[in-house]
This record gives C-alpha cells, structure tokens and sequence, in this order.
C-alpha cells in the first residue's frame, strides 16, 4: 500500500469524526478544538495533493489567525453564554440529517459519473515545476493580479467594518469627575516615584 | 499519488455536508459560524484535488483566494455577534427575529 494512500486513510476518519465531534458537543470551545482538528487534517491532505504552500497558508490562517480569533470571541462572549436553554429544533434536526445525507448520495453518484472512482491524478504535477510557492506565485501575479489587488481592498474594508461594529462609544467624562479622581488617589494607587518613604 | 482524486472529493463532500448540518442544526450563532468555515474548507479540498487532477494551479489560486475571502468574511461577522451581543446578552440566533417578516 503506497505511503499517500495509508496517510489519506488515517487522516480522513480523523478529520470527519473531529467534523462530527463539532457537530454533537454543546459547549463552543470544545467545538472549536474539534474544528482546529479537522484544520491541519485538511493541511495534511493538502501536502498529499502536493499543495505545500496551501498547507503553510492552511495552518497559519485557518488553524492560527481564525480559530484564534474564534476563541477570543468565545471567551470574550463568556464560555456559557453559547449554550441554548432550549432545543426546539424538533422537526429540522432529521430533516437536516436527511438532507445531508441525500447530498452526500447525489453526490456519490456524480462523482461515480463524472470523475470516475478509478482515476488517478498524474503521477507527476508538472504545473508545480520550479517550486509550488514559486509556480502559485506566478499564476497569482500575472494572471490573476487584478483580483488579488481586489483582495487588499476587501481586506481593508473587512478590517474597518469591524473597527466600526465592534466599536463601543465612549462614555462622555465631566469635569466633575476629573476633578473628584484628582482630589482624592484612589487607595491601591502606587505612590509616585520618589515620595513614597519605602524602599531602601 | 496513488489514492483516487474522486476519494478527497468524496471526502470534501462528507464535510460540506457536516457543515451545511451544522448550520441547519445549530442556534448559537457561534457554532453556525464554525460550520459555515467547515463547509468552505471542504469546498477547498475539492479545488485542491481538481487542480492536482487536471495538473493546473488555478484551482490552488482560487482556494488561497476562498481563504482570503473566509477571513474577511470570519473578521466581519464575529465583530456583528459581539455587536449583537452587547445588545442583547446572547448569541442564539431565535432572539434576532426583527427582520423577519
């Protein structure tokens, strides 16, 4: 048995039992653990499918930055406050299941029609010559400039938009109050530099 | 290169259709997120292998732009639940009902 099919088979059960795992648990972090799982599982695949470069940007952004950001939000949120009281999901939940799983039939049959189950891909990936970083890097700058550049600006907007939204107005200070919190330091103040009789 | 592209393409499937569960399934609008980003991962495990497939890197460029475009998407949406949140205390999606017609 060739060595990328034993890594496929181990890695596929594991990145669909974490999907599931995230699917049952009720409490967010424990679903957002599972998820960073599944994260390298899919980096891993994508080393297999000779996608190193993916794979880096895969665990650095998705298992790194964004589920990091997921966390932050979850704590910042209270680790509680995403557990409903009530499951009132009574007629959806076996409707959902039963969507899915009719997806996941129409999709094995258009797979066993398109693509086929025997096909292999090329044994080498010539498009990869020279390097994946290099070759992705190519394709990205040339032909599809125009929509990176478009990126940068989605990325900006993206990051002012939550400026904006996640922005809490500050409480109006009067005067009156300075002056009450200059008058009197508050007790667990630290005393200034130098006027203080401790330390030898 | 020995395993059928058509088995990770199967797989992605698997794990879009986890996801779009999830999303049905799921009222905290967190988890909903969660599964949201499951689905687009399955959805680039799918353009990886069809590029491997077809020996092309567009499919490589279009995942790497899908990433770009979920953190966008992950940054503006988690600062819309802690919006919503210090509004109304929670993150069930039931509670945010006024658009509804």
């Amino acid at each position: 048995m060739p060595l990328d099919n034993v890594v496929f088979w181990v890695f596929a059960p594991i990145s669909v039992a974490s999907a599931i795992g995230m699917l049952l648990v009720r409490n967010a972090v424990h679903a957002a653990l599972f998820l960073i799982v599944n994260f390298f599982c899919l980096a891993v695949f994508y080393l297999l499918l000779d996608a190193p470069f993916l794979f880096a940007v895969q665990i650095v952004v998705y298992a790194g930055a964004i589920m990091v950001l997921f966390l932050f939000v979850i704590m910042l949120l209270g680790v509680d406050s995403g557990v409903p009281v009530r499951e009132r999901l009574i007629v959806q939940r076996p409707l959902a299941f039963a969507l899915g799983a009719a997806f996941v039939v129409e999709l094995f049959l258009a797979i066993r029609a398109g693509v086929g189950f025997t096909t292999k891909a090329p044994a080498v990936f010539t498009a990869n010559e020279g390097g994946n970083t290099q070759a992705v890097a190519k394709v990205l700058f040339t032909q599809y400039f125009f929509p990176f550049e478009v990126t940068s600006v989605l990325l900006l907007v993206a990051a002012i938009a939550a400026m904006v939204l996640a922005h809490r107005k500050a409480r109006a200070v009067t005067q009156a109050e300075i002056d009450a919190a200059a008058g009197e330091p508050a007790a667990d103040e630290m005393p200034a530099y130098g006027s203080g009789t401790a330390a030898p | 290169m020995r395993t059928p592209v058509a088995y990770y393409l199967m797989l992605s499937g698997i794990l879009f259709m986890l996801g779009t569960v999830g999303v049905l399934t799921r009222k905290n609008a967190l988890l909903i997120f969660m599964s949201v980003e499951l689905q687009l991962n399955a959805v680039n495990l799918a353009l990886v292998a069809f590029s491997r497939l077809h020996d092309d890197l567009t499919g490589q460029v279009l995942a790497f732009f899908s990433m770009v475009v979920a953190a966008a998407e992950v940054v503006v949406g988690l600062a819309i639940i802690v919006a919503i949140y210090r509004r109304r205390r929670s993150v069930d999606v039931d509670d945010v009902r006024e658009l509804r017609w």
